[in-house]
């Protein structure tokens, strides 16, 4: 009795961790069609699998108490023994269950599957993710080039409306996966994949690589940010413009220091002559709430942290060392901060 | 009793491949001032033999992480621009044995940071010091001068040149090496 209350204590205990788990990163808490078809299948198959668990394990408790042989006299073989007939029906119908069982789950799964990418809409938004070593280059392609947007690890899209989204690699192969919205796909060096993605809820929504990537493979991580059309139509209208002229002199000799440091070896801020694709586009840098890769909440002193030593964080990054005096520091910090 | 042996072999070469080297993402700055002692021209007063090179830190041109850094470099930074993949192009050949501005590693990292006239841009302060020793480690490579388990032995594109692990040993000549012969 004590037994049954524990192993039953500790089923809920893994269903309620289950539910109850943070809504950051979990395929529980769906916010799109997609992962909700996802989490009806894997609860649908989590009970299924529960009840034949039950079921063996009374089977095997029975089997394992019945007509024990306490003696050790070994048991004759009988012939055609009584009940024989019974058995052999019973473990006939038990696989034909099995064999059924498993064909419905097959269906559900390829249904599931037809649902999650059978999204569709005309004109729809389009999205590219490369891939990096060890973050995420986004950009909102434009047939007019200067009106082409490109920001990193943040992926802006409009509430309720299906987007498509492209991806490939620069280096290694990654894979990317929102787990709130929908399954992995894989980034691949020298191939572009294509598949749609919906978000029902507004709200931020943690993504991770999912392939293993390199040494900083686990500090690889993304965002969506799902907003109102109307929010996401500013959005992006401001992300095309330009990083505005400095107007402060403590900002303006930021900018300075940004143009004669190895910053400008490897970023882009749209509107100096920064323009390297190496690293991150900086042009809104000011707007993100994370950087490096959603592992630093972006705050003037984890820039700096980030800046100065971003091998103390993320050992192996491509990201170099800067160290440079405090006032210059200050500057740059100030000019960064400006991005908005 | 041969079959205990080679297993003892066998775990032994297993052993050595545990660590092949370290791999410094911190790298400290340089102590030596290194601009200050290289001699980038053959013309001194007096004559005589060129003072030696400059004191070097030999890491970089000791670990396979750090020469395939600089070899990732050289194309990042747009070396490739100029001098191609080793070929030269706008700028000269670094995969042959002539020199302008000297072979060594303390020439070429001066080459990097003061910049050259007619063109090779000056990185000082673009650069940071260490990728620049990077840079330099993979420059060598080019022609030869680095131990063949260092130096890269596959690019991830198609090169129409041997890998850097495959290139024939140059022996450099201008001013720091053997002097041109005259013709």
């Amino acid at each position: 009795m004590r037994l049954a209350r524990q192993v039953g204590s500790g089923l809920v205990w893994i269903c309620g961790s289950a539910i109850l788990s943070d809504a950051q990163g979990s395929i529980l808490r769906p916010a799109g069609a997609q992962a909700g078809n996802v989490e009806w299948l894997y609860w649908t198959i989590f009970w299924i699998a529960f009840v034949v668990y039950v079921l063996v394990v009374l089977a095997f408790t029975r089997a394992a108490t019945r007509n024990r042989v306490r003696d050790k006299e070994p048991v004759p073989v009988l012939q055609n023994p009584p009940g024989e007939r019974g058995a052999l029906i019973a473990v006939h119908s038990a696989l034909a269950i099995t064999v059924i069982t498993l064909f419905v789950v097959l269906g559900m799964s390829v249904v599931t599957g037809k649902k999650v990418e059978g999204l569709t809409s005309k004109n729809p938004i389009t999205i590219q993710v490369t891939g990096h070593q060890w973050w995420w280059e986004v950009t909102y392609p434009n047939s007019q080039a200067d009106q082409t947007v490109t920001t990193a690890n943040e992926i802006h899209v409009p509430v309720g409306k299906p987007v498509v989204i492209l991806t490939s690699s620069a280096d290694v192969i990654h894979s990317f996966w929102p787990p709130n919205i929908r399954g992995k796909r894989d980034l691949l060096p020298g191939y572009q994949n294509a598949f749609w993605m919906q978000v029902d809820e507004p709200g931020i929504f943690r993504g991770q690589c999912a392939e293993f990537c390199g040494y900083q493979h686990a500090h690889m991580g993304f965002a969506i940010v799902a907003e109102s059309v109307d929010d996401f139509s500013k959005w992006l209208e401001k992300q095309r413009k330009p990083a505005e002229l400095p107007t402060d002199e403590e900002i303006g000799r930021g900018q300075q220091v940004f143009l004669s440091h190895a910053c400008v070896m490897c970023h882009t801020i749209r509107g100096t002559g920064a323009a390297s694709r190496m690293g991150p586009d900086l042009t809104h840098l000011a707007g993100r709430h994370m950087i490096a890769a959603e592992t630093l909440p972006n705050t003037r002193g984890a820039l700096a942290g980030w800046i100065v030593d971003p091998q103390s964080t993320k050992p192996g990054s491509q990201m170099a060392p800067n160290p440079m005096s405090s006032d210059d520091l200050n500057a740059l910090l100030a000019f960064l901060q400006s991005l908005q | 009793m041969a079959y205990r042996l080679a297993l003892a072999a066998l775990l032994l070469i297993v052993l050595a491949g545990c660590e092949r080297e370290d791999r410094r993402f911190r790298p400290s700055p340089s102590a030596a001032n290194i601009l200050n002692s290289v001699q980038v021209s053959g013309l001194h007063p007096g004559g005589g033999p060129l003072q030696g090179g400059p004191a070097l830190p030999g890491y970089y041109e000791e670990s396979a992480y750090a020469v395939n850094e600089g070899k990732r470099l050289f194309n990042q930074y747009n070396c490739s621009g100029c001098h191609a993949n080793g070929g030269g192009g706008i700028g000269p050949p670094l995969m042959d044995p002539a020199w302008i501005y000297g072979g060594e590693p303390g020439n070429i990292f001066a080459t990097i940071m003061q910049g050259r006239p007619n063109g090779m841009p000056s990185f000082r302060n673009r650069i940071p010091e260490y990728q620049a020793w990077e840079i330099v480690a993979y420059v060598r490579s080019l022609s030869g001068q680095l131990p063949s388990d260092v130096a890269p032995a596959r690019g991830d594109d198609a090169y129409f040149k041997p890998a850097e692990q495959a290139m024939p040993k140059q022996t450099p000549t201008g001013i720091t090496g053997v002097p041109e012969k005259k013709k």
